[in-house]
């Protein structure tokens, strides 16, 4: 019997299929892995009680608390501050419904908590060949090790949570790859804004990207995840990548993850995981690694985006002409030399480790710009404390900038951590839609290392130079293991 | 889900390309955990001025548009987070049904949850509508089609399971539960491959 050759996607759609899509039906598709967390799941969960059903596999759920969460610490008596009573209670929400329904729930008390796609990854939860959903668009990240994931509304975390499944058409793919090596300075963010503004905004919509080419399998599992993180924001609605060495080696010893024999069993299964010679997908696009430079967004959505050392547009189309007007920019303005008033190192797009070690090395023995407000934010207390015992931290604040306890933070600004109308925050984040940051903030998506070097010279600038230039050693801070 | 054969109201317009879900419900109001009473706060950014007033020129402010069930905008919309309080911000405002060139994935399942209908036509169709605000549009969910002022009748693509859900009002909760048999099945399957590598 000869088999059609088959994409990952494909792959891993057809081993998740529990009924298969007839024109009359979608597909009722299994889910290994539903992360919950406290902002999409509160309806869901009354949607299960209004109707007196259970959790179908409550060992399938897990929970973190990450979007509404104060990144400031308790106070002396103990107490969160939270933005609002709402806020709080949406936290105090989720922590009844696990308990009530046997979900595993990690706390602030437990010392995995993190940003959704942060803590399962590092876990080991997270693993090639699953089927992945979270009631955040973000979820593709978890596609960096060769599982399909994606996000869902509320009314689908209900489905999953009675289910275990969901009803799917099958999405087309569309195959992005990337040939040939970065240069030195240029990240993997760089490269998905370079991605985003070629294919656009809604480049992706519709289909599910599988990332190729020797440039991606030579980022680590945190870039990848990085790339992966984006895909929603060209509209797909998923990105995913097939597994190799160092998503084995990455995933070996995880605690959540096969362990001894059963992990490198796993691993010759896992090896299947990739898109077959000869198999074809919907669309291609083709990009050259050595095209790309530092990048940044200038504009209100993640496909406007401009090489920092280039201008903005000048065209008078009507898009470009109000995302210039909202952000504050004259027509064909130069990229870098844009005055910054905040800079926020963080989110499920770039909080890891290697992220704030990429900020880390640009701020040893540098200060943040008078102008400048700079927030950094680990993804996990796993990052947090990994970071501390680098002494990132001490880094951090004797940069001038403040260090925070995990959580979303700016990224979404629902818990308080914000930025005011009108200013310019350069942002490791994902998103720069009008007001995303707070009403009338604007919002430039920037790497890790980019972010950092805008903090120290207080405007837009290309981080190259920080990062091959060290400034006379600090008294204070100093790396201790990086 | 309450069923939905018809809409047939004038129109309200957004003529901007890739409206995103952070314009349609910005994330500080998702701290609720409801689904009613969004709607006061749809649009928030656009439907305010800096000091917190209306803005008299948003559509959604303007007297005629009160009780509009049609929302026609520019492409891409919806585009952004996946949450499902932009539906129901939209549906809490009186919106049955959201037209334009391309509607992004997510939030395209979320409206078909939540009795919004998510419609996309011609680009040359969609210019037309977005230059004459008010207009009357008849949408006829069992023929899939759209009426257009001067009596043109429209086809919109609308998957065959989406189109007997909101003709129905069947909610797509109760048809997964019904296939329990066929998902215990596959659970059994699916539990010897994890074992295999798992144990």
């Amino acid at each position: 019997m000869t088999s059609q050759p088959k994409t990952l996607f494909d792959k891993l759609w057809d081993a998740h299929v529990v009924t298969p899509e007839t024109e009359g039906a979608p597909a009722i598709l299994y889910v290994d892995l539903h992360l919950i967390h406290e902002v999409t799941s509160p309806q869901a969960f009354a949607e299960l009680d209004a109707r007196g059903l259970p959790v179908r596999r409550p060992e399938r759920t897990k929970g973190t608390l990450d979007h509404s969460t104060p990144t400031l610490p308790a106070n002396a008596s103990g107490q969160l501050p939270y933005v609002n009573d709402e806020a709080r209670a949406q936290v105090d929400t989720l922590r009844a419904n696990c308990a009530r329904f046997g979900v595993e729930l990690f706390d602030y008390d437990s010392p995995q908590r993190g940003i959704v796609h942060v803590m399962g990854p590092e876990m080991g939860l997270t693993q090639p060949g699953q089927t992945i959903v979270c009631g955040d668009s973000h979820t593709a990240t978890h596609g960096a090790f060769g599982a399909l994931a994606f996000g869902i509304g509320t009314s689908e975390v209900g489905h999953v949570l009675a289910t275990q499944c969901l009803l799917q058409r099958k999405a087309k793919t569309l195959a992005i790859t990337v040939e040939g090596e970065l240069a030195p300075g240029v990240s993997a963010k760089d490269l998905i804004l370079h991605v985003i503004g070629v294919i656009g905004v809604n480049g992706g919509t519709g289909h599910v990207i599988e990332y190729r080419g020797s440039a991606i399998r030579s980022l680590s599992m945190e870039q990848r995840m990085t790339v992966c993180n984006m895909s929603i924001e060209a509209g797909a609605r998923a990105g995913l990548m097939a597994p190799d060495d160092v998503t084995f080696d990455y995933l070996r010893g995880r605690p959540r993850a096969p362990q001894g024999e059963a992990f490198e069993a796993a691993v010759e299964q896992w090896k299947s995981l990739r898109t077959d010679d000869g198999a074809t997908f919907d669309s291609e696009v083709r990009i050259d690694a050595r095209d790309i430079q530092p990048t940044v967004t200038w504009g209100t959505h993640p496909g406007q985006v401009a090489a920092i050392s280039s201008r903005i547009p000048g065209s008078d189309g009507t898009d470009e002409a109000k995302a210039r007007d909202y952000m504050g920019w004259d027509p064909n303005a130069a990229v870098a030399g844009r005055a910054v008033d905040v800079v926020f190192v963080g989110s499920c797009t770039n909080s890891r480790l290697s992220d704030l070690r990429e900020a880390a090395s640009v701020l040893r023995g540098r200060h943040v710009h008078p102008r400048v407000r700079m927030l950094v934010v680990p993804g996990s207390e796993q990052v947090k404390r990994e970071a501390e015992r680098e002494g990132i931290d001490r880094i951090v604040r004797a940069a001038g900038a403040e260090w925070r306890e995990p959580g979303c933070s700016m990224c979404i600004a629902m818990n308080g951590d914000l930025v005011g109308a009108g200013q310019l925050a350069v942002s490791t984040s994902n998103r720069n839609f009008e007001g995303r940051q707070g009403k009338g903030a604007r919002t430039v998506l920037a790497s890790p290392a980019t972010a950092a070097a805008c903090a120290v010279a207080g405007e837009i600038t290309d981080p190259r130079p920080y990062l091959t230039t060290q400034p006379a050693p600090h008294a204070s801070a100093q790396l201790e293991t990086v | 889900m309450q069923a939905l054969t018809e809409v047939v109201s004038r129109t309200v317009v957004l003529r901007e390309r890739n409206i995103d879900t952070d314009q349609i419900i910005p994330a500080r109001f998702l701290t609720t955990t409801e689904r009613k009473g969004l709607g006061k706060h749809a649009f928030n950014d656009w439907r305010t001025l800096p000091d917190g007033s209306a803005n008299p020129e948003f559509p959604f402010n303007r007297a005629e548009n009160i009780g509009a069930r049609i929302l026609v905008a520019g492409r891409n919309f919806g585009c952004g987070s996946s949450r499902e309080h932009a539906p129901w911000a939209l549906t809490d405002l009186g919106l049955r049904a959201v037209v334009s060139a391309q509607i992004a994935d997510i939030f395209r399942s979320n409206a078909l949850k939540n009795g919004l209908l998510p419609i996309v036509l011609d680009d040359a169709i969609v210019d037309e509508l977005l230059e004459q605000p008010g207009v009357e549009l008849r949408i006829d969910v069992a023929q899939r089609t759209v009426t257009l002022p001067d009596g043109r009748r429209v086809q919109f693509p609308l998957d065959a399971f989406a189109q007997t859900c909101l003709l129905e009002g069947v909610d797509q909760l109760g048809y997964l539960l019904k296939q329990d048999r066929v998902i215990s099945q596959f659970e059994q399957h699916r539990q010897r491959q994890e074992f295999r590598h798992a144990s």
